[in-house]
């Protein structure tokens, strides 16, 4: 039974704690989630009970640590149903789309080869691909969204050709919160020869993922949107293509042997993107976070998810100062605006006076900068949702957001 | 300005007024002007400065583009009160306008209307979006003392 109440008690950040002296109402999931106390506890014990470097056996301790790492590996590849193996740990889901970008990109792309995203896409799915057709002369081409700003498979199929070598995108937006059909689109990318990169940021923690089912080439994610500690993630890749990939940093703990002849061998995948002692604590962190995750259930936590975003809306459509950009959007995302006297509100005046109420919600244009001319607006408020969210903090939000004008948003300021 | 200072009601609307009014808006097409472009990665804010500087006297100041209220409206202020003052005069009232949103000691006879942002400092995330146009108009100044040295 999914009880909401009872899964507040096992994050301490809900227990009584303020934001401005008003209860906090933690409502920015899309930037980056609460840990749960059980993700708390296992750091604080690597710590205190464990501390040791990893890849190493030469005593208990430190054999230990590296047991509970490979553990991890493999907790993570039954969450996503995918080899042990083909799970690399990474600094986050930025890191995981830098690496694929460079470790594949640079030695699969040549000149006039594509690229595809689309204009909702993170910074971190943009930007290195930007940088990847500058160094090789290949292009990136922008799949059109539709009017709402969601991606179909339609719009897809139209930009495939046999110059196609990458289709990078989210699984769900993290504007938007739109939830693509990544299943179908791979097998269209792979009929064209080309590789699908998934990025799971805004998705992995939402719905359940299986990467067999979606066929996906690579996958990323961060394990800070998903209870988990920050600066660690997981970049999924088919065994054969990682085998096939270069690492994006050298060092310690990825090569089996070099010499001063110039001589390197690499270690074989995963551990071969590894370089350096990694981010243990929160590989550990991640590991209990997914454990957390899976006790509740994906299926549950989308399911609540959903009901409690339809619950919003319905809400939300019954002010009328407040335009939604996406309302029926597939998990837990409400991005919206303001407007009194008729002039949309700055978000940043809004979040604000929201945070007054003790309402934490990000506005801006959440690292998805081209995407603003579709929806022609600069920005907007995001109301990002999450497991741990209950009816009564929409109720307070939508109370927040009936008495938002321009005026109160100047008084929270002065 | 005690008057303002006390008035949280004049505050607002002084600041509603520069923000849906805003003064010297709009940029001219004359290369006289020095122009600056300022913005804030932290929450969108984004405008041209403009300022044309004779003889080291401010003759005009101008600007644009997409700002909060507080972006907006502080911009707005600043271009009233150092438009016909010597750039040396400017330079004090912006010093001084720092150190009220810092809440150091500042001379309030100065700040003129910037007076309504007194206690903006207790905001700390919003002291960017109040001093974005005052620190462009800090870089063209010092901008032009350079070019003339
Ligand atoms: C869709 C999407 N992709 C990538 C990222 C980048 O994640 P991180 O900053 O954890 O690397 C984010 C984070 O906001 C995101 O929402």
């Amino acid at each position: 039974m999914f009880d909401v109440n009872k899964i507040r008690q096992d994050f301490w950040m809900l227990q009584g704690k303020t934001n401005e002296g008003k209860p906090l109402i933690y409502l920015d999931n899309g930037a980056t989630t609460l840990k749960p106390n059980c993700v708390i506890e296992m750091i604080n014990d690597y710590y205190k009970k464990f501390t040791s470097n990893i890849q190493r056996s030469d005593y208990q301790l430190a054999y230990q640590v590296d047991e509970a790492y490979q553990k991890a590996r493999e907790v993570v590849a039954d969450f996503i149903n995918c080899q042990s193996r083909e799970v690399v740990f990474t600094y986050g889901a930025t890191h995981g789309l830098n690496q694929v970008a460079y470790g594949y990109g640079l030695k699969n792309l040549s000149k006039n080869d594509e690229i595809l995203i689309t204009v909702a896409e993170h910074a971190s799915n943009t930007l290195p691909w930007y940088r990847l057709a500058q160094i090789t002369g290949a292009k990136v081409k922008f799949i059109p969204l539709d009017d709402k700003g969601r991606l179909t498979l339609e719009n897809v199929k139209k930009m495939l050709n046999e110059k196609v070598k990458i289709v990078s995108i989210a699984h769900v937006t993290n504007v938007l919160g739109y939830c693509s059909d990544i299943k179908e689109i791979s097998k269209a990318v792979h009929e064209v020869g080309g590789i699908l990169v998934v990025d799971g940021a805004q998705s992995v923690p939402h719905i359940k993922t299986d990467v067999k089912d979606l066929d996906c080439d690579f996958l990323v994610f961060s394990g800070h949107k998903m209870c988990g500690p920050t600066a660690i993630g997981v970049m999924y890749g088919k065994y054969h293509l990682l085998e096939k990939m270069e690492p994006l940093m050298l060092g310690g703990g990825m090569n089996s042997r070099f010499d001063a002849s110039f001589n390197v061998l690499l270690k074989e995948a995963p551990h071969k993107f590894e370089a350096g002692t990694p981010n243990i604590e929160a590989v550990l962190g991640l590991k209990a976070a997914i454990q957390y995750l899976q006790a509740i259930g994906m299926d549950n936590i989308t399911r609540y998810e959903v009901q409690l975003r339809k619950y919003a809306i319905s809400e939300m459509k019954k002010l009328d100062n407040v335009i939604i950009y996406n309302s029926d959007a597939d998990v837990g995302i409400i991005s919206f605006n303001i407007i009194d006297k008729d002039k949309i509100l700055f978000g940043h005046d809004v979040s604000t006076y929201l945070s007054k109420h003790g309402l934490c919600l990000r506005s801006g244009n959440h690292c998805a900068k081209n995407l603003w001319q579709h929806l022609g607006t600069d920005s907007t408020v995001r109301c990002a949702l999450y497991f741990y969210n209950t009816k009564q903090e929409i109720d307070k939000l939508i109370e927040v957001l009936k008495t938002t004008t321009l005026e109160n948003c100047i008084d929270a300021v002065i | 300005m005690d008057s303002v200072k006390d008035n949280p009601i004049l505050k607002r609307e002084i600041i509603m007024d520069h923000y849906q009014n805003p003064r010297n808006y709009n940029l001219v097409d004359d290369n006289n002007y020095r122009q600056i472009h300022m913005y804030l990665d932290s929450c969108f804010d984004d405008i041209y400065l403009q300022v044309l500087i004779n003889h080291d006297i401010i003759e005009d100041v101008r600007f644009d583009g997409v700002a909060c209220a507080i972006a907006t409206a502080s911009t707005s202020i600043m271009t009233e009160i150092v438009k016909g003052c010597s750039i040396r005069q400017a330079d004090k009232i912006i010093q001084n306008y720092f150190d009220m949103l810092n809440q150091k000691d500042y001379d309030e006879k100065l700040l003129k209307e910037a007076i309504v942002f007194d206690t903006l400092g207790r905001q700390a995330n919003r002291i960017k979006c109040a001093t974005i146009g005052w620190k462009g108009l800090k870089k063209l100044i010092d901008k032009n003392k350079n070019d003339k040295e």
